[in-house]
């Protein structure tokens, strides 16, 4: 049973948001930049509303660039969090995490396709994974972004916008989610749950 | 496929949704977590809470509300009104709001766009536009339309500061047609495919909606993003799954459960 869940505090806007996720799971999480206090979680979540250089200047300030680079439990990026859990982010050209293979490429805005790509999209499977369980095929969730990160083996559920990025990855105990679990109704709720569960173990 | 958003618009004041006829005698319509929720659960896709008090009267803000409604929602929700720095803008969006939009104190200032997606990103940053047809022809902008006593006419063009707040980093625009609003006769389908020929970040339209048709008519005459519209969701006339049953079956993609 998870009993710590740790939010990394890096400046993200969202980070109340996804607590508060959380404690409709029955779940009350810290929110800590302290390095001590993440490695001893049995879970974290990297939540972030900002630019990936930001995030991951705030991280490098924090000391906490090695930390999420070798932790051992079971961390969760959410939408810029999870984009900084490959190895480069083209905004802004940013170096990332290096957890997951890879580079974040902005997204091609066309005809129709407009970028900031907001709303409510449907999640297409790609693979099986415990974290998925009682996610529906075709599930609704929440996306607000610009970057993408590419449909690679660790992705697990893909999503279409103006050509198919990763909206869900996992490889081990690395996960990432590109839309917002806290915003996108039952099926984010349930994937947050499977995270906190043995999806993770 | 990216569906079409369905945002009912709640006016609040004083912590508190109001009801007004054309911006006066506001009447006490319920608390606002409940109606949230009962949005929520009728299938709206967003929430955009206006606090009508807070511009006109220039008072400090008070958005204990927001955190409220964020601990208990599930959806994305939007604040408007009284946001003019960006220390009120973090102070809303820590407190959960989703995004934040910004309308007279952008036309006030406009390097305020610019300084909120710097520090939050566009994705957090809506720019809201009150615009009227005047007489030569033109769509101009409206600032201080929170009260009707106070609002200006400005000489600036509504389709050059669509362009000008995307350049400074709007990552969303709402446009409300004050010719159109409240007066429920569809909305101003001109100005918005007008509109949308220069917005290549989301489009909201906003004022007019009376009835169903008008919906399918903004999504399939002027292609934009999202729907905005109160009275008809608060008074039952329009009822959103309902609405979303009709937009599904004239072929527009709209999020189910």
């Amino acid at each position: 049973m998870v009993t710590r869940v740790v939010l990394v505090d890096a400046g993200g806007a969202n980070l109340g948001s996804v607590r508060y996720a959380l404690r409709r799971l029955g779940l009350e999480a810290e929110a800590s930049c302290d390095a001590a206090a993440i490695r001893s979680a049995d879970r974290v979540i990297l939540p972030g509303v900002s630019t990936a250089a930001t995030v991951m200047r705030r991280l490098r300030e924090l000391g906490l660039v090695d930390v999420l680079r070798t932790l051992q439990a079971p961390l969760l990026g959410v939408c810029v969090g999870m984009q900084l859990l490959f190895e480069h982010s083209d905004e802004d050209d940013t170096p990332c995490l290096g957890l997951l293979p890879g580079r974040v490429t902005r997204l091609r805005p066309a005809p129709g396709v407009r970028i900031p790509h907001m709303g409510w999209n449907r999640l297409q499977p790609v693979r099986a994974d415990p974290l998925l369980e009682g996610v529906a095929p075709g599930a609704w969730a929440y996306f607000v972004h610009s970057f993408g990160a590419p449909v690679g083996p660790e992705c697990v559920l893909a999503c279409d916008h103006g050509g198919p990025f990763a909206a869900v990855v996992r490889r081990g105990s690395v996960a990432g989610a590109q839309f917002h679990p806290e915003r996108s109704g039952a099926a984010g709720a349930r994937l947050l749950a499977n995270f906190l569960g043995t999806g993770m173990a | 496929m990216l569906s079409r958003r369905i945002i009912p618009c709640l006016d609040v004041r004083g912590g508190r949704v109001v009801k007004g006829v054309r911006f006066r005698d506001h009447v006490d319509v319920g608390d606002i977590v409940e109606l949230a929720l009962r949005y929520r659960d009728a299938g709206a896709d967003e929430l955009v809470f206006y606090d009508i008090g807070a511009s006109p009267e220039g008072r400090s803000v008070d958005y204990a509300w927001v955190e409220r409604v964020s601990s208990l929602l599930d959806i994305p929700f939007c604040v408007a009104g009284g946001i003019r720095d960006v220390v009120t803008a973090r102070a809303v969006l820590h407190a959960g709001a989703d995004k934040v939009s910004v309308n007279t104190p952008a036309l006030e200032r406009p390097a305020l766009v610019s300084e909120l997606a710097d520090a939050f990103g566009v994705q957090c940053v809506v720019v809201g536009i009150d615009s009227i047809a005047e007489a030569d022809g033109e769509w101009r902008v409206r600032s201080h339309t929170g009260d009707p006593a106070a609002t200006r006419a400005l000489p600036l063009r509504t389709l050059d500061w669509i362009v000008e707040a995307q350049r400074l980093g709007a990552g969303e625009i709402v446009l409300n047609c004050m010719d159109s609003d409240g007066v429920r006769r569809g909305y101003d389908i001109a100005q918005l495919r007008a509109a949308r020929a220069l917005c290549g970040v989301p489009l909201v339209a906003s004022g007019g909606a009376g009835t169903m048709r008008h919906f399918v008519e903004a999504f399939r005459d002027a292609d934009v993003d999202g729907a905005l519209a109160a009275s008809v969701f608060h008074g039952g006339a329009v009822a959103i799954a309902a609405l979303k049953r009709e937009l599904r079956a004239q072929g527009i993609e709209v999020r189910d459960e």
